[in-house]
């Protein structure tokens, strides 16, 4: 039986005004296992929770009711209280009669009766608390991100400052990402390179920051301050320590015709390759699809010409298993495939480009040295349309049913860059909605439409059809004048929607977090905890938790970063101890929990068990790790055979509380 | 309720189709066949029966230049279906003039199997005016 | 009618820790009246809820049991209140066929800002209830003569 004392609040007059205090003690102090009960003016104030201490310490109590305000404004504070006076905190309750009492009751006979009840459910629930301890769990002081691009990049940069190690696994052979392919940034038309490479340089010189390039992650195991692992790292044929980028072999490779992806494949590469000049780390690649020795043995140039002897055909895929403290999200997006949209003949005709193809046709170091040319007959186009929400917007189930973001912001960019450049060219672009929410942003459109005279119009591209003269015929409708308009132009240009990279579910599955229905990751709160996944150590940088450009992305990484650093800045992590526990002898391993866990807090494990009939038998039974786990309960009721409870709010505890509440 | 609001209760409901779902981008009528010949277009169409103006939809002749060939229903990225509102249209002039001219005897007879039966059904309505 | 026979239903309401007790608090601060029957049991989340603990609430004679959680989307443990509305949608159809009427039973989303909407439910579901009368149809008499 437990000892326990009742403290009831008058809060001034706001508790006292409408409940007789003094009643509500008296009664409560009737209670079974009441041994102490008595009424203050302001409970939490010092002297008020001295008496609380005092009490605990005189009257050998083991459980603590405060009859007062609502437990989301005091409760920590009694807690804290009653742990100073050597009390266990969770023997703490409280019955809020203020909030759900005193304040919305004006009759004093109903408003005490009431009070009288909470203070019953209380003292019922604590004659079934358990003294909890919070565990702790030790953090390692290393982070991972997933994804070199710019918000990789930034993040990595920014925890690497603050001193704490951090690995950058991307998948293609060097870091840069989308970033690296385009030509200008908006709205202050300064160069992505020059910008981008600075950073991906001092992420290679970074002595706290490791890039695993080529590389996977394949398996993530453990939980938030000692995550578990394995990074594949691709062959890529060419021993990374002594290349030094010196490019000879891909000058010599006599294999020429490999489509070249940095440049969407308006050009070609050779089979060995780096994918461009400023790349990071700067080291060959062979393309085992392509490379003539890799396929049937014949060839070896590149080993030859190869002075630093680095080529190595026999090279394998390496695992490499690391352990972290916080994982960073930033897998970044691709344009969508256009393959519903054929009434724009993306695939009938060259001169159908996509804006990021766009983008490489007008960079100074794509296939075209960055003067705009078709790539059908490499002549100067003279009429170029933009079509803007090329999948976006849509909800026809051919593209996505989100705004893409960044589209109205680059075709602006496109068409302003392109009318400077060649000033008789016609530029059109077609627009169901010009979204420009940013600094500087409706600014540079209005520049586009006034001094640069690009011609915005109000409706959408309905059919692009390629013609014998080499003409694309353009039908589309302008909804304000309401007519319909046929354009012949040279070079269409579709702003294809962004979608996350096809690589986001599967890691969404690695690190159990949760995602949205366009495989975007989703924030644990969408205001308040926007660059956090709801599983704990897991952090988004970037478009892969939504649509944004390079500015947002940046700041997103920033912030991403300073939660990793006061993740890996604590020695220890205490848990919430009010978590989930599962009873291993009534458990049937049935995995009813496992399912409904949002943090994937529950494993299985095969134990042995020492049986009455002195057998040993080995059982499958659930085991919740409390470090994940964050006490919502869902597995509670899943559980067929009652095995599992949460501590702090179980079963009995709860019943105990309905019984309370419903006696007469 | 005005005869508008009924009328437009009435093509709402027999074209199934949902106006409010309309972004207003006009991939519609830029993708419409027979837009020129058109006083009002796929597009406007879509506005006017969401603001419930039937009644001057009924009486131009844009109702009957419309080929039904569903490229706007095809294109559209909303799923709003602006053919199906033509035809819902259509349906309520003939209906209300009483001039039906197909009875639902001679149907089985008129069909021809490798025909989409819409497809008969709006021919014979706009060729027997 | 302030007689004695007046019948004051009893209701257990649970709430999320998270929204809807947050919701019921804020209703007290701006001193909105809802009737003194609505006793509120704290919880971690509306998936924390067993049915047992509504059948519970029945067999020692609640009138009406009313469960509150964060809107769909916004629970903060991302999912709980849609394995608590699925839960209380096929509990609920048990409890009718059982005979204790739909409208004993309830599930609200109460959002941490919607004070007045947590009055207004409350009003509302008591109003329903005492409408129904007593309930007697799960209640074990057993248990009160303890």
């Amino acid at each position: 039986m437990q000892r326990i004392g009742v403290f009831v609040c008058w809060c001034g007059s706001n508790i006292a005004g409408t409940v007789d205090v003094k009643a509500v003690s008296e009664a409560l102090g009737r209670e079974p296992g009441v041994v102490y009960s008595i009424n203050y003016q302001y409970m939490c104030s010092e002297a008020g929770q001295n008496l609380v201490k005092d009490a605990i310490r005189d009257q050998k109590l083991t459980g603590v009711v405060i009859c007062s305000c609502s437990p989301r404004m005091h409760e920590a504070t009694f807690r804290k209280a009653a742990a100073s006076a050597g009390l266990n905190p969770y023997m703490v309750e409280i019955a809020n009669i203020r909030e759900q009492c005193s304040w919305i009751h004006k009759d004093m006979a109903t408003a005490t009766e009431k009070a009288i009840i909470l203070g019953r459910a209380a003292i019922a629930k604590v004659q079934l608390n358990a003294p909890l301890t919070a565990g702790e769990s030790p953090v390692t002081k290393r982070a991972l991100v997933i994804g070199g691009g710019i918000a990789g990049i930034q993040t990595a940069l920014d925890v690497a400052e603050a001193g704490f190690e951090v690995d950058i696994v991307e998948k293609e052979p060097t870091i840069g990402g989308k970033m690296t392919q385009l030509d200008k940034t908006f709205p202050t038309l300064d160069c992505a390179a020059c910008i981008l490479t600075p950073k991906m340089v001092d992420c290679a010189q970074n002595e706290n920051i490791t890039i695993f390039s080529y590389s996977e992650v394949q398996e993530v195991k453990g939980f938030v301050g000692n995550f578990r692992v394995k990074i594949k790292k691709k062959a890529r044929y060419v021993d990374e320590t002594k290349c030094t980028g010196c490019g000879l072999c891909t000058e010599k490779c006599p294999q020429k015709k490999v489509p070249n992806a940095f440049n969407l494949g308006l050009d070609t590469r050779r089979a060995i390759y780096i994918p461009f000049a400023q790349a990071v780390p700067k080291v060959a690649t062979i393309d085992p699809d392509y490379c003539n020795m890799l396929k049937n043995g014949k060839c070896g140039v590149c080993a030859k010409v190869c002075t630093a002897g680095a080529i190595n055909y026999q090279q394998q895929d390496e695992i490499i298993e690391r352990e972290y403290g916080a994982i960073v999200v930033a897998t970044g997006y691709n344009p969508i495939k256009l393959d519903n949209f054929e009434e724009y003949a993306y695939s009938q005709s060259p001169d159908v480009v996509t804006s990021l193809e766009f983008e490489r046709l007008t960079n100074a170091a794509g296939p075209t040295s960055g003067t705009l040319l078709r790539p059908s007959d490499g002549k100067h186009p003279h009429t170029i349309v933009f079509v803007q929400c090329v999948g976006s917007r849509d909800t026809s189930g051919c593209g996505k049913p989100y705004c893409s973001k960044i589209c109205c912001m680059y075709t602006a960019k496109h068409a302003m860059l392109t009318r400077e450049k060649y000033p008789d060219t016609d530029v059109y672009v077609f627009y169901i909605d010009v979204r420009t929410p940013g600094k500087n942003f409706d600014e540079f459109y209005r520049r586009a439409v006034e001094e640069y005279g690009v011609h915005y119009i109000k409706g959408m591209v309905g059919k692009v059809t390629p013609r014998a003269d080499g003409k694309l015929s353009v039908q589309a409708s302008d909804l304000i004048s309401n007519e319909q308009l046929h354009i012949d132009a040279d070079l269409v240009v579709l702003a294809a929607a962004i979608e996350p990279d096809k690589t986001a579910r599967s890691l969404g599955t690695m690190l159990t977090a949760s995602m949205d229905t366009n495989d975007f990751f989703t924030e644990a709160h969408p205001k308040l905890r926007p660059v956090e996944s709801p599983t704990a150590g897991i952090f988004l940088s970037g478009v892969c938790q939504g649509p944004k450009d390079i500015p947002e992305t940046v700041s997103q990484a920033g912030a991403a970063a300073a939660k990793v650093i006061g993740l890996l800045a604590k020695n220890k992590l205490t848990c919430n101890p009010c978590v989930a526990h599962s009873d291993e002898w009534m458990c049937n391993g049935c995995s009813s929990c496992e399912k409904v866990c949002p943090y994937g807090a529950i494993t299985y494990l095969d134990k042995e068990f020492r049986m009455p009939d002195r057998t040993v038998a080995i059982r499958r039974v659930a085991s919740v790790n409390e470090a994940v786990c964050q006490g919502c309960g869902a597995c509670t009721v899943a559980c067929p055979s009652g095995a599992m409870d949460l501590k702090g709010f179980s079963n009995r505890q709860i019943m105990a509380e309905v019984d309370a509440i419903c006696k007469e | 309720m005005t005869n508008n609001q009924r009328d437009q209760e009435q093509v709402l409901r027999s074209s199934g189709v949902n106006v409010l779902k309309c972004m207003r981008c006009g991939k519609c009528s830029a993708t419409c066949p027979s837009y020129d010949e058109m006083e009002y277009h796929p597009h406007q169409f879509v506005y006017m029966v969401e603001k419930g103006q039937i009644d001057r939809l009924m009486a131009s002749p844009s109702l009957f230049k419309c080929l039904s060939c569903y490229a706007c229903i095809e294109r559209c990225p909303r799923g709003v279906e602006p053919a199906k509102l033509v035809e819902a249209v259509r349906l309520l002039v003939i209906r209300q003039q009483g001039q039906n001219h197909l009875k639902p005897g001679d149907i089985p007879a008129l069909l021809d199997e490798d025909l989409p039966q819409q497809a008969i059904v709006t021919a014979l309505r706009k060729y027997s005016k | 009618m302030q007689g004695m026979n007046e019948f004051k239903p009893k209701i257990v309401a649970f709430c999320c820790n998270w929204c809807s007790y947050a919701g019921a608090d804020l209703a007290g601060t701006n001193r909105l009246n809802y009737p003194a029957d609505v006793k509120i049991i704290r919880v971690p989340c509306s998936c924390r809820v067993n049915p047992l603990f509504i059948l519970r609430a029945f067999q020692r004679g609640a009138d009406g049991v009313i469960l509150c959680g964060c809107h769909p989307g916004d629970c903060h443990y991302t999912t709980g209140n849609y394995y608590a509305r699925r839960r209380m949608t096929l509990l609920f159809s048990m409890l009718d066929y059982l005979g204790i009427e739909k409208e004993r039973t309830r599930v609200e989303w109460v959002s941490a800002a919607e004070g007045a909407k947590f009055a207004a439910t409350m009003n509302d579901f008591v109003a329903t209830v005492t409408k129904l009368g007593e309930n007697k149809r799960l209640e074990d008499l057993r248990c009160k003569q303890q």
